[in-house]
């Protein structure tokens, strides 16, 4: 705590597009009032005052290099709490695409003979790394649900996030299932909490927020077989932002 | 007198980059803009996906110009499987760019620039200094993601954009209603303009080859041709005679440069490119900050970012306008005519000129993948302006002449999570 009894927070980014922490500025921007309970000790991307002592660590952005964990690792020495800030994160997110391809290959891709300038490993959640006490999901993040998990935090209770899938949020919502349109989705089998946005704007779930706990995984690739969806569609929808996730699973099965 | 100034991570910007000077006896012997960020290798990531995942990927290059990244690439698959855009969608197209042009200018001229010259380290302080300014930075912010939220979704990875148009409408209601905070907001625009004609720029004046797109009936933002200052014209097919990468040791982006040893993109060098375009309001303002082009003070790159804040807000008006006159419909997405195809995709995004260059298969998967970021062709000429504003400022003492450093990296508004993430030589 701080000598006027708030709370101090930091938020860090690691491999990201710093998406989220500008979505945490728009939330504070909705709720100011968050500003007089707790104090910011370090925002990179919006302020220069940095300090090094923090209880409430948020950490954007998966981990891409080895080079990177030894600060990941300080964050997590110094926070009583730390909790990863959206997909990247969480999961590994969009970065883990390049795990679709081998590394090398992905490296001259993209920096041709001077590859080796720059380091780089595979993809990987900051949970992968250090003990991560709770994840904000999404790609970006919900607003209104950065608000709800901090004032849990500063409540001393559980963040609620919710483990049902994104179908529940998307019928409560009048939504017209995106199946009946002849469209795929992912939302059978995706956590809920962002209140279904994607379909709510004609866009299918992309599983952003990562799986339920228990998904229905054989049911929902049968479904998307039955929609018409080749083996490689089916492989390319389940990995855009859970590409971490499929290769686990499949190493488990080995 | 032997000065280091290492600046590791500096703040206030977007991504990782840290400034290395170091003066040895009065003379600059060490310049540099690193350029720390971690690759990302989106190129690559692109490879062997459907065309139409291609905008959803490449949004997240960067959270702060997600709109102009998503643009950007529709239209590289759009040229690349021969879509045709209904008048509709243009104009959405165009609403929904205004907001980030006007989302992303707001934040770094009032959040990230502003502190500087009011000698605080962030906008917070701020609250209780200024708080009429913070005020309304917030509302005119808010208004900005408000219209990018009607149009797509969200501002931070628009959802309802697609290959062909879009997948969600506006309704007039939500229309109408941008329609009258955006005409109420001419009031902020005066006092945005009014305080930022009273900041005392920093004297500092090196031209350079400023290169923007240009369109023959419009103040260009989408499609269009790369020009230059120093009188190139190509169309965006062409774009590697004017982008001729190199990479260098000490950054994970990549440098660019034409004509000259290094050129500049962004709010300044379209306003040098394009002025006599800007809406008249907007042209009005440029005139309280002092501005006609050519202007080659860097620094004023930030006040060139106001005078598009007024234009933007005027043209959006404008485009309102004319969609409640026609009547918003819901219409499917126009139709691919063509597979496989090779298309290049341009936008001039808040932070400059924007390249995206992609080859699609038979199967509609991509086969190839080129972005060209817009502060990858900055750093080079950052370097550039760091060689002149050393000399002129190493009398004082440390700490300020750390500020003034800042203080010019800040003036690019740099993107740095963008300009690593994407960069191909083939």
């Amino acid at each position: 705590m701080s000598s006027n009894g708030k709370p101090k927070i930091a938020f860090f980014d690691f491999t990201s597009c710093e998406g989220c922490q500008l979505t945490v500025v728009d939330s504070l921007q909705d709720h100011p009032e968050l500003l007089n309970v707790v104090e910011i000790v370090q925002f990179r991307e919006a302020m220069t005052e940095k300090g090094e002592d923090y209880q409430i660590a948020f950490v954007e952005g998966s981990c891409t290099r080895a080079s990177d964990e030894p600060r990941l690792k300080k964050i997590r020495e110094q926070a009583a709490i730390v909790v990863a800030l959206g997909a990247c994160a969480h999961l590994g997110g969009v970065n883990a695409l390049k795990a679709l391809h081998p590394l090398d290959e992905v490296r001259k891709y993209v920096y041709g003979d001077k590859a080796d300038w720059y380091e780089t490993y595979d993809t990987r959640p900051i949970s992968a790394v250090i003990d991560v006490d709770y994840a904000i999901p999404g790609c970006p993040i919900d607003r209104n649900e950065f608000i709800a998990v901090v004032k849990a935090l500063l409540l001393g209770k559980k963040p609620p996030i919710p483990d049902y899938p994104l179908c529940v949020e998307c019928k409560l919502k009048g939504n017209v299932c995106l199946y009946t349109k002849g469209e795929v989705c992912l939302g059978p089998v995706t956590r809920a909490g962002c209140g279904a946005i994607c379909p709510s704007y004609g866009a299918s779930c992309e599983a952003c927020r990562g799986f339920i706990t228990n998904p229905n995984d054989n049911s929902m690739r049968e479904v998307l077989a039955e929609a018409g969806l080749t083996v490689e569609d089916i492989t390319s929808i389940y990995t855009m932002f859970t590409t971490y996730q499929v290769r686990e699973k499949l190493q488990q099965k080995g | 007198m032997s000065k280091r100034i290492d600046v590791h991570h500096v703040t206030r910007v977007e991504g990782h980059g840290n400034i290395v000077v170091e003066v040895e006896n009065g003379n600059l012997t060490t310049c540099r803009f690193e350029v720390v960020e971690t690759p990302r290798f989106f190129e690559a990531m692109l490879l062997g996906r459907p065309y139409h995942e291609a905008s959803h990927i490449t949004s997240r290059i960067c959270g702060i110009c997600a709109t102009g990244h998503a643009t950007a690439s529709l239209r590289a698959t759009e040229k690349a499987l021969g879509v045709t855009l209904s008048e509709q969608s243009w104009l959405l197209r165009k609403l929904t760019f205004h907001g980030e042009i006007l989302d992303s200018h707001i934040l770094h001229v009032y959040m990230l620039v502003a502190p500087d010259f009011l000698g605080v380290g962030s906008v917070i302080p701020l609250v209780n200094t200024h708080p009429e300014v913070v005020l309304r930075a917030l509302r005119m912010k808010k208004l900005a993601g408000d219209i990018c939220a009607a149009v797509t979704g969200r501002h931070t990875h628009p959802i309802a954009m697609t290959v062909g148009g879009f997948t969600h409408f506006p309704t007039t209601a939500e229309l109408e209603s941008l329609h009258k905070r955006l005409v109420e907001s001419r009031k902020d625009l005066d006092a945005t303009v009014e305080l930022f004609s009273k900041l005392s720029w920093p004297e500092f004046e090196r031209d350079t080859e400023y290169v923007s797109l240009s369109k023959p009936d419009e103040y260009a933002y989408i499609d269009g041709d790369i020009v230059t200052t120093d009188g190139v014209r190509v169309p965006p097919e062409r774009y590697k005679e004017v982008t001729n990468e190199f990479l260098v040791p000490h950054s994970t982006a990549k440098f660019t440069r034409n004509k000259r040893e290094s050129l500049m993109v962004g709010a300044l060098a379209r306003f040098n490119n394009n002025y006599d375009q800007l809406h008249p309001k907007a042209k009005e303002a440029a005139t309280a900050l002092g501005m006609k082009p050519k202007v080659t003070n860097t620094f004023l790159n930030s006040a060139a970012q106001v005078v598009e804040i007024v234009h933007s807000t005027e043209d959006a008006i404008l485009i309102i306008e004319k969609l409640l006159e026609r009547g918003i419909q819901a219409e499917e997405p126009a139709p691919v005519t063509r597979m496989p195809g090779e298309g290049v995709g341009v936008a001039d995004v808040p932070r400059g000129l924007l390249i995206h260059h992609y080859q699609i298969g038979e199967d509609g998967r991509i086969t190839g993948a080129n972005c060209i970021i817009p502060t990858n062709q900055n750093i080079n000429n950052l370097e550039h302006d760091m060689r002149v504003l050393v000399p002129q400022v190493m009398h004082k003492d440390q700490e300020a002449m750390r500020l003034d450093l800042e203080m010019l990296v800040r003036a690019y508004d740099p993107c740095i999570s963008c300009s690593v993430h994407v960069l191909t030589i083939k």
